[in-house]
């Protein structure tokens, strides 16, 4: 692994090191390390590109680290992943993609991941991309997620994007049987002239199950941001998604939740608010001692911590 | 010691400018508890908001230890040591209490320390410490946080700005402590601008803020017989309560 790759590497994931547990590393389209332990196996799919991660039942507190890693510029790749998280199991699954473009040809990661949570298991899901490299070439990334959640399993998704990515379309789908949860926390900044479009579907489809959808971001410069968030009741359930963006300079951004109840128990809510930094906020924090941009920039990482 | 000269501050309107100050000249002694009481709406807040640099006067001058500062902005005058307590203060979402009095102390303080602050304000520091200054706390909890920050700054000046408003009785008597230890430990000058007797009858000087003139001041012995039972010197009483209810 080259320096370049390194920080890519610390920047999706917080390692420095290759870690203990089960790990898949990817760089420029190859997987260069990984490594099953006796309670989840990694291997590669039958068909097409990318792994599968299997977990077993009753697996608790293990984690995986999957990080992928592009640095060769005008790179472009589509992974499938799967991940089968056995019942009654407590894992956490580290995943996160870094890409480095100094060239002039875009480079793009498409990933989609597909989670199988098992009965009454537990899966707490953390993503994070990031791009560097200062090439007239694009950074790139599509992830698409694809959630089934069966009966009283629990799967909590935490998703992060500061810096870097020039383009991306996340898409998100989740299926929840009886007494599913599906926590989701998405934290967004965008700057220059990134576009960056999240969508969620979630169904709940089971008596019981609930699902809370939450965007943070902060659009800068000229970017543009979309959210779309549709939850779909379809039994006795609980969903409440919101959107809660910071806009500054000439950035756009675009929310809309939606709601659809076909079952007259079906509790939904949402929320959704877009705004700038209040005044107030950046004059209490100068009369702290901070400058203007010090209190800005407080303001903006509490906002997306 | 901080001194003002001359201030005179105004609003354009629609159709005329409204004066809100009108040629206020007063020091800030060393060491001084001050209390500017005076009718609603008679100009309180933007001198106290002039003073912390949020509003600048039209004219007058602002002396800090004798360097004018009229021309400097809310983060140099807090720099050389004016805290400002806001009367409604801000909510952050995202920023926890803990951060804000690190910020406050300019340090990265340690936990047992800014716990120290929010004890000081009658809050059960491990409640509080990791809550985010938003919406779920209420406007006293808002008010007592808003108090510890400015403890945390140990600044030379601080300026409250109607600390009582909000406040229940409890964490009102819990207040008059706090400004008596802060004005003991910190040696610094406190200028509370309140209604509160309570906070009069701590007070060295009193100033009457009245139409945005200053029509009177001096110690609080001789001030406070004068006040007694205006608007300017409200008890906090049942009757008190009742009528914010």
């Amino acid at each position: 692994m080259d320096a370049i790759q390194r920080e890519l590497l610390e920047a999706v994931s917080g390692l420095h090191e290759i870690p203990v547990g089960a790990v898949n590393i990817r760089t420029n389209g190859k997987s260069e390390v990984r490594k099953s332990t006796e309670h989840i196996l990694i291997e590669n799919r039958e068909e097409g590109d990318g792994i599968k991660v299997v977990i077993q039942p009753g697996t608790k507190k293990e984690s995986v680290h999957m990080p992928v890693l592009l640095s060769q510029s005008g790179l472009e790749e589509v992974v499938c992943n799967d991940f089968y998280i056995g019942e009654d199991s407590d894992v956490t699954i580290i995943a996160g993609c870094g890409i480095h473009n100094g060239g002039d040809a875009n480079s793009r990661h498409d990933g989609v991941h597909r989670f199988f949570v098992g009965k009454n298991a537990r899966l707490k899901y953390v993503e994070k991309h990031y791009g560097s490299g200062d090439g007239a070439g694009e950074r790139v990334m599509n992830p698409k997620t694809v959630i089934e959640i069966e009966e009283g399993g629990y799967m909590e998704m935490d998703t992060v994007q500061i810096k870097g990515v020039d383009s991306t379309v996340r898409t998100n789908e989740a299926v929840l049987q009886k007494g599913a949860k599906l926590v989701v926390m998405e934290r967004l900044l965008t700057h220059g002239k990134q576009r960056a479009e999240s969508h969620f579907n979630v169904t709940l489809q089971g008596e019981g199950s609930g699902a809370n959808v939450i965007s943070r971001s902060v659009a800068r410069d000229t970017s543009t941001q979309i959210f779309i968030s549709n939850l779909n009741g379809n039994a006795a359930c609980s969903g409440h998604t919101e959107c809660d963006a910071i806009i500054m300079g000439d950035a756009k951004i675009q929310a809309e939740p939606g709601l659809s109840a076909n079952h007259p128990d079906a509790a939904l809510i949402h929320e959704a608010a877009i705004g700038k930094i209040a005044g107030e906020q950046i004059i209490k924090l100068m009369t702290l001692g901070l400058t203007e941009e010090e209190a800005e920039e407080q303001i903006i990482s509490g906002f997306l911590k | 010691m901080l001194e003002l000269k001359n201030i005179s501050f105004q609003v354009t309107g629609e159709s005329d400018e409204k004066e809100i100050l009108k040629d206020i000249s007063f020091r800030l002694e060393d060491n001084k508890f001050v209390v500017i009481t005076g009718p609603n709406g008679g100009g309180k807040s933007t001198l106290a908001r002039i003073i912390a640099g949020i509003e600048h006067p039209v004219s007058g001058q602002i002396l800090l230890n004798g360097e004018d500062i009229t021309g400097l902005g809310v983060t140099q005058r807090a720099r050389l040591g004016i805290s400002y307590a806001f009367q409604q203060p801000v909510r952050f979402k995202g920023v926890t209490v803990l951060d804000l009095i690190r910020l406050a102390a300019g340090e990265r303080l340690s936990v047992s320390g800014a716990c120290q602050y929010l004890s000081e304000v009658g809050l059960c520091a491990k409640e509080y410490i990791n809550r985010e200054v938003n919406a779920s706390l209420s406007g006293g909890e808002m008010k007592r946080i808003e108090i510890a920050t400015v403890m945390a700054r140990k600044a030379k000046i601080s300026v409250f700005d109607e600390p009582e408003a909000g406040i229940d009785l409890w964490s009102f008597r819990n207040l008059i402590q706090v400004f008596e230890k802060m004005h003991e430990q910190i040696h610094g000058s406190i200028l509370i601008i309140s209604h509160q007797e309570r906070i009069l009858n701590i007070a060295d000087e009193i100033l009457v803020v009245a139409d945005g003139k200053l029509v009177k001041r001096g110690a609080r012995e001789e001030m406070l017989p004068t006040l007694m039972g205006t608007e300017s010197a409200a008890s906090f009483g049942c009757s008190e309560i009742e009528k914010r209810c």
